[in-house]
């Protein structure tokens, strides 16, 4: 009787061992910088929350917010836009046209962000391969700017984001009973109101779990976003590095990071609520 | 004649493979037809062609005598009863039922006086709103019905609609389907691989195999006249006596098996003299006694030793092994003696009892 028990409690002790080394390991190089940063957002120049009060009196810093805020948004719509045309149509196509898909998909995660950034630029830019072709096609007479501004940032952001938007979402519409669009159908709904009143709602919890996560990635979005604005088009992780590098305002810099890191916490409490809708939906 | 749906000539391929053989079915208006058969038997490829998802490869569905073959599923006006029932889970129970005429554009108090009917003929009141998470199997399956009824279909298909239910439940739909179709009075097309479904709600019962009609008739009618081996076989049992026609005329034959013969009524089977031929026997058909004395001298008889005895309450289920070896299956109300394995005993029955059927092999 003792001793199965005895054992068990041995094992649930060895089990805690484990768990203490990545423990260890997180609180040391995660948690303790993390503080850190905290720390030195009430400390540096001098004690107090000045640094919290440039949230509100300085114009530059609110321009940096406010254009992290906006492209973080248009890049979570137009990922979730494209994402949910492409999972619909993955959910939708034949078994081998959706391994290529989804290889597609998959392999895009394998080439580093910087490559795409680059790639984007030689792309884009004004002698690049779409100013080429629209001249040479006489429709425009001038390059237009595509790069080195916002525009050239979302469009790196978003293709960026596809993947991770388009796989939670394939997922969440999998989870939706293939029969319930017939079952629309057969009670009289067109294909369009099928879709709208049945399958879109069903969708929702998937757009919203896949929109949070694109959000969150988009706001700390740093080297795509360095690349493709070539300076003019500036969002707060690269503003926080000029802090930190250039300028030395590291308890600026500190306050931001902390603004950021509570705005993502945010969102992932809130995520987190529909995870839990989710799963109720699926019965 | 209002509301006749015909099916010309319908068929279904795959590529090569055959999901259901050129078939011809005509169903009156407020009949409940049950279609019957194993799973790939086709019988769901009739129901989804009726209901539109499935187009024919070939042939016509006329209601009416018009031609509803191309019309889309949400064109034809028929209700749908999903295996599953495939409820809207974000949508509580009356948004259900309210979606068909919201599809129709019907709302405010002419919508709400129909779903409220609905829900009081499927006994759903107190369940308005709830979701259809929070309902037990039964009554989800009550809004399914529900849902295809409140709009007043021409006719309603239901895709074997008790299968996620246990067997006291199966039970009560059976005769709550039977008492809606009464009171409804809509043509109900039932698929099922379940018999006795089949056999306690239709009019009529259309078996199918393999892609193909093999006998379309009442429950009685396809019981007491099986016209093929499979029908026999899977509509309750059967024994199957295997002989050659001795001799033939007023419609009964004689057929000889190795040690015993039987008569069998000739079922519109035209037999030739020494031919092979099946007969099926019906085990409630069959007395049992200690010895030929007790067989009422009826000429049909057999002996064979009990091999296997299953008590089932009212009845009692006897095997006995015949003395070539074949089984023979007799059902004899319980209570009357008792069977002792090993035990020899004298089959017999009457000279009308066994029925010649198509063997399966041969059915075209």
């Amino acid at each position: 009787m003792s001793a199965p028990a005895a054992s068990s409690s041995g094992t649930e002790r060895l089990y805690w061992l484990m768990m203490l080394a990545p423990c260890v390991l997180l609180a040391l190089f995660y948690l303790a910088p993390v503080l850190n940063v905290l720390v030195l957002s009430f400390t540096v120049p001098r004690p107090g929350v000045a640094n919290y009060a440039e949230l509100v009196n300085n114009g530059a810093v609110q321009r940096v917010l406010w254009t992290t805020v906006r492209i973080g948004a248009i890049t979570t719509v137009l990922a979730l836009l494209i994402g949910y045309l492409v999972a619909y149509a993955l959910l939708h196509c034949g078994p081998r046209e959706r391994q290529v898909l989804l290889g597609i998909v998959v392999a895009s995660f394998w080439i580093s962000a910087l490559i795409r950034a680059f790639a984007w630029v030689a792309l884009l830019q004004s002698r690049g391969v779409v100013n080429s072709l629209l001249i040479s096609a006489g429709v425009i007479d001038s390059p237009l700017s595509l790069v080195r501004n916002e525009f050239g940032v979302i469009v790196g952001m978003v293709h960026y984001m596809l993947p991770y938007a388009i796989l939670p979402l394939y997922t969440s519409l999998r989870g939706i009973d293939d029969r319930l669009v017939p079952a629309a159908r057969a009670l009289g709904a067109t294909p369009s109101q099928a879709f709208r009143w049945v399958f879109l709602p069903l969708s929702l919890p998937g757009l919203i779990g896949a929109g949070v996560i694109v959000m969150i990635f988009s706001l700390g979005f740093y080297i795509t976003p360095a690349i493709l604005g070539g300076g003019r088009t500036i969002m707060v992780a690269e503003f926080i590095s000029v802090q930190i590098s250039e300028t030395l305002r590291w308890g600026l810099a500190a306050m931001l990071a902390t603004v950021l890191l509570g705005t993502v916490l945010l969102l992932v409490m809130w995520l987190s609520r529909f995870m839990d809708v989710e799963q109720a939906l699926r019965k | 004649m209002k509301d006749t749906l015909v099916l010309d000539k319908v068929e279904k391929r795959y590529g090569d493979f055959v999901a259901l053989e050129p078939t011809d079915l005509t169903i009156g208006a407020g009949e409940f037809v049950t279609l019957l058969g194993p799973s790939g038997s086709g019988k769901t490829t009739v129901l989804m062609s009726i209901a539109g998802f499935v187009s024919p490869s070939r042939g016509r569905i006329l209601l009416d005598d018009r031609d509803v073959t191309a019309l889309p599923p949400e064109r034809r006006n028929f209700g749908v009863v999903f295996q599953g029932y495939a409820l809207f889970p974000h949508l509580t129970v009356f948004d259900n039922v309210a979606f068909p005429l919201r599809a129709r554009g019907i709302t405010g108090e002419a919508a709400r006086s129909k779903i409220l009917a609905a829900l009081e003929m499927a006994k759903l009141q107190t369940f308005a709103h709830r979701y259809p998470r929070q309902l037990s199997g039964g009554q989800q399956q009550r809004v399914a019905l529900a849902r295809s009824l409140v709009f007043s279909p021409e006719l309603l298909l239901l895709d074997e609609p008790l299968s996620a239910l246990d067997r006291a439940l199966r039970k009560e739909f059976q005769t709550e389907f039977k008492s809606i179709h009464r009171e409804v009075g809509t043509t109900f097309i039932y698929v099922t691989h379940d018999q006795e479904e089949a056999l306690t709600m239709s009019d009529r019962i259309v078996i199918l195999d393999r892609g193909r009609i093999l006998q379309i008739a009442p429950p009685s009618e396809l019981y007491e006249r099986p016209a093929t081996e499979f029908v026999a076989g899977f509509l309750g049992k059967s024994n199957f006596l295997r002989g050659k026609i001795a001799s033939a005329g007023r419609g009964q034959v004689e057929l000889h098996m190795p040690g015993f013969a039987s008569t069998a009524a000739e079922n519109g089977i035209a037999p030739q003299l020494g031919a092979s031929a099946v007969a099926a026997l019906r085990p409630e058909k069959i007395r049992l006694a200690a010895s030929a004395n007790g067989t009422g001298g009826s000429p049909c008889q057999v002996r064979g030793r009990v091999s296997d005895v299953t008590y089932l309450g009212a009845s009692v289920e006897v095997e006995l092994k015949l003395e070539d070896g074949q089984p023979l299956l007799a059902t004899v109300p319980a209570g009357q003696r008792s069977f002792v394995e090993g035990e020899e005993m004298v089959a017999s029955w009457e000279p009308d009892a066994a029925i010649l059927v198509r063997p399966s092999e041969a059915s075209p």
